[in-house]
Formats: C-alpha cells, sequence, structure tokens
C-alpha cells in the first residue's frame, strides 16, 4: 500500500508544477532552492495567469502586512489566490503568508484575505516565561510545534522537531478546526493552521532543516483534502 | 518554548576555511562548503561566515561560497565581513544567506543598518560589535569599548550606547565578541554579555572564549545570551554539537536536541 503510494508519486512528480508566488515580500529563492535539493521543479512568479495554472501555490513572505496586501493588490495576486483555493489547489502559506490568509492583522491595520476567519495579532510586550526575564520580540529562533491532530503534511515528522521561527505577530483563528499546530512562547499561538486545500505555517520551512524539508516534500504530494 | 542556539562560526578567507587566535595567525583548515554541511548534519542552530578578508579584497569569490553553502544546507546563515553597502546585503542574500552582519561599516555609517533593515527587514540585520574591556570613564561609561578593523582601532564609543543605538536604528540582532576573551578558551565574556543582552529587546549572540561546555552553559544561565557562537571548541573535534547540547539539556537549558 505504501509502496503503491510512493511510486505514484514518483511518476506524477515529473509534471508537478509549482509556483512560488512572487509579492515582493522578501527573498524566495531560498523557498526554490529548498524545493530543488527535492528534485522539485518550481516557478517564482507575480502572473495571476500561471499561478492559477500551477497544479499547488506556495504563499510565502518576509516584510509587513500592509505593504504585502497592497503589492498583492496591485498584482492581482489577492483574488488569484482566492480562486486557486476555491480550485482547490493544494497551497502552503508560510510566515507572513500564513498571516495575509486571514481576515485582518493588527499590523498596519491590514484587511487581508479572509480564507480562514480571525485576527492576526502582535506578540503582547512583558511576556515572559516560567520564572524568567521577559521574552524578546520578534519570537526568533527554534521551537516546537504541538500538532492538535494528524495531517498528511505532517506525515513522519518526530513531534520533538523544532522549526525556525522569525516573527512578531501571530495568527489567532476564531474557529479552531483551522488550528492544526500550536507553538508556546510565553503564551500559546497558532503556528500551523489548516482549511481543505491550505496549510499555512508560521515558520519557515525551508530553513527548518530535514523537519522542514519533510515538511515541503511532503506538501508535493498532499492532494489537498484534509481528513479531519 | 524558544531553544538557546549553538552557533558554529566559520571564518573564511579566499573561499578556505581559517581559525584565527586573536585575529592572528590564521591556519587553513578546508572547505567552508564542506564544513557547513558537516555542521548541518551534525545539528547546529545557525551558521556565521566570516570573511576575513572582505573588507580589503574582491568579494566575488565568497558571493560563489554563500551560493554553494545554500544548495546543500536549509539552516539560517548569516555572512559577515566587508558588507559596507545596502547593494553588498542584497549579493549575499540572493545567494542564500538569512542574514548579513555589519561591524565596521555600521560605525563608520550608522545610517547603513537603517537602510538594510528597510530594504530587507530588520531579522536580515545582525549588528556584530567587537569589544574591548577598558577602564571606564566619562566617555565610556560601561567601560567596554566598541572596536573596529578586527580589533585594531578604538572608536571611542561605549559599547553599551551604540548597542542601544544599534537596536533603535533596525537591527535584528546583535552578535557580541568579547576581543579580550577571543580564542583564550577560558569562557565567554559574562558581564559584558549580561550587561548588552538585559538592556536589548533584541536576540544576543554571544562570541569570543568559548573552551569548555561549562562556557556555553553560563553564557545562557548568567550571560542571559539567546545564543552562542563557537569555533574552535567545535572546529578541532573537543565537543560534538550533540555533546553540548545533551550537556545543556541536562542542565536544564533549553536546546533543540532532533535534528
Amino acid at each position: 500500500m505504501n509502496l503503491l503510494y510512493s511510486d505514484s508519486c514518483i511518476l506524477y512528480s515529473s509534471f508537478t508544477m509549482i509556483a512560488i508566488i512572487d509579492y515582493k515580500a522578501g527573498n524566495l529563492t531560498s523557498v526554490q532552492r529548498a524545493l530543488a535539493f527535492l528534485d522539485r521543479d518550481s516557478v517564482i512568479t507575480s502572473s495571476v495567469a500561471e499561478v492559477l495554472a500551477a497544479e499547488r501555490v506556495i504563499f510565502p513572505g518576509v516584510g509587513a502586512a500592509g505593504a504585502a496586501m497592497f503589492d498583492l493588490m496591485r498584482l492581482k495576486l489577492d483574488t488569484a489566490l482566492v480562486e486557486a483555493y476555491g480550485r482547490g489547489k493544494p497551497i502552503l502559506g508560510i510566515c507572513l503568508g500564513t498571516q495575509i490568509v486571514m481576515e485582518r492583522s493588527e499590523e498596519n491595520q491590514t484587511r487581508c484575505l479572509g480564507i480562514i476567519k480571525g485576527q492576526v495579532l502582535r506578540f503582547p510586550e512583558g511576556i515572559s516565561e516560567t520564572g524568567r526575564s521577559r521574552l524578546k520580540i520578534p519570537h526568533m529562533g527554534w521551537n516546537r510545534v504541538n500538532l492538535k491532530r494528524e495531517h498528511p503534511v505532517f506525515n513522519g515528522i518526530d513531534s520533538q522537531s523544532e522549526f525556525y521561527f522569525v516573527h512578531s505577530y501571530y495568527p489567532a483563528p476564531r474557529e479552531s478546526l483551522n488550528l492544526l499546530g500550536e507553538t508556546l512562547y510565553g503564551i500559546p499561538f497558532a503556528s500551523v493552521l489548516v482549511s481543505a486545500n491550505l496549510v499555512a505555517v508560521q515558520f519557515h520551512p525551508e530553513k527548518s532543516g530535514r523537519p522542514g524539508l519533510r515538511l515541503l516534500s511532503n506538501f508535493c504530494m498532499w492532494e489537498g483534502k484534509d481528513h479531519a | 518554548m524558544l531553544s538557546k542556539r549553538i552557533i558554529p562560526c566559520l571564518d573564511v578567507r579566499d573561499g578556505k576555511l581559517t581559525k584565527g587566535i586573536k585575529f592572528k595567525g590564521n591556519i587553513d583548515i578546508g572547505d567552508p562548503v564542506e564544513m557547513a554541511a558537516f555542521y548541518y548534519d551534525e545539528g547546529a542552530d545557525e551558521l556565521v561566515f566570516y570573511d576575513i578578508t572582505a573588507s580589503y579584497e574582491r568579494r566575488d569569490i565568497m558571493i560563489e561560497t554563500v551560493r554553494k553553502v545554500a544548495e546543500r544546507i536549509f539552516i539560517p546563515f548569516s555572512v559577515g565581513g566587508g558588507i559596507r553597502t545596502v547593494e553588498d546585503m542584497r549579493l549575499v542574500l540572493l545567494a542564500g544567506a538569512e542574514k548579513v552582519s555589519i561591524n565596521s561599516a555600521a560605525i563608520r555609517d550608522p545610517g547603513l543598518i537603517a537602510k538594510g533593515a528597510a530594504a530587507f527587514g530588520s531579522q536580515a540585520i545582525v549588528l556584530g560589535m567587537d569589544v574591548k574591556r577598558i577602564p571606564p570613564s566619562q566617555q565610556i561609561p560601561s567601560g567596554y569599548e566598541m572596536v573596529i578593523d578586527g580589533g585594531r582601532t578604538f572608536t571611542g564609543l561605549d559599547a553599551l550606547a551604540w548597542t542601544k543605538e544599534g537596536e533603535r536604528l533596525g537591527a535584528g540582532e546583535i552578535c557580541l565578541n568579547s576581543i579580550d576573551a577571543d580564542g583564550t578558551r577560558k569562557g565567554y565574556e559574562l558581564r559584558l554579555t549580561k550587561l548588552i543582552a538585559t538592556n536589548v529587546s533584541i536576540p544576543v549572540i554571544a562570541s569570543g572564549g568559548a573552551g569548555a561546555m561549562e562556557h556555553i552553559h553560563e553564557v545562557f544561565a548568567e550571560g542571559m545570551a539567546d545564543a552562542a557562537l563557537t569555533a574552535s571548541i567545535t572546529h578541532y573535534g573537543t565537543y560534538t554539537i550533540r555533546e553540548i547540547k545533551s550537556y545543556l539539556h541536562e542542565k536544564g537549558i533549553k536546546v533543540r536536541m532532533t535534528w
């Protein structure tokens, strides 16, 4: 069963095209390099047509929500993303991309895509870990993800694995069914979100060593269905 | 809970690895790309490349090294040495580095920190600091003075005041190197590390002086550092990253144990 599954994935992978959405928000080459390491072809694009033609979409981003939404709208990639989501294409949000799928961000008071209900909030000042001094913002470095349930994108990833985070804001989904993974940084926050064919991670899988590569590899094989 | 990071530092000269002892008598110990891959497999949380020659010579060799490293390892790494302009930063970041570290150039032109942060985000800008202990004075109340050009030039800047200025200008992280401790293998400069780490709200990487695992424990527990830079302690096989992390884990320091 497993053998058959992995064989068919190898066959199909040769004509998989992954679109990495380019909206001038940060360095996208590291995502592409990680995919190249996994022998996956990808294209960095800001073309609506290419996004809609792709089999799957990666939506990364580093920077501020306000400027990001501005550029997405200017390039008409906001509607393209919502349409790609509606068509059932597997979509992976990364870092700022994950925040942009929410309804609204406190950062620059930005109205976002609204694929997942809820807000993006700033880490409160003065949070601390038990008996320690104040925590620094941004949350930068390696941290764990406590999965609420199994998901194909996390197949084979050790629960003790850590991922690389760099962010000052975090998504707060309104509905618990969208919460796939939680991370503790003074407060627990949603570090992995899910909604049908969308998985969105607050950390950087392309910078998270083998567990991160495994997640990207799983995403490349995921048919876009949430079995919950 | 966030893990404390162990960050091996690779000094590179003309595309080859070196290890400076007090910035003198560098010895060639091999290929930086292979060393990076080795540390990636070993569980390093991040890497720092410091291009020692970059201040004086052409940088193309380093950019090629950065590109090769980025194809092999999938953890963050930063590049420092000879970065003087936003364009220098852009080349290094596009080649695959996660962060750039600026040191002498930031003191000569503090606006470079702000320009870099505006162009690439604060998370990409590390303020490298070489610090020397001196008797406290009116000009240097902390008793720690900023030095540049590999420790050769005193700047008249107080290290604590400069750290706060760097943070205000948009640096995302501090890499704090004690010239006094560097190469001694007698431990990090704990007093300096704590002074800086508790006075800024950005992460501080402690650098210089690690010779034993106890030193790394100290710099986290007493120095309040967020990350520890290692060189000879890991380069020459005294301890593996796993040994260091297991030791820290037993001592109650949160480190990344699975990779």
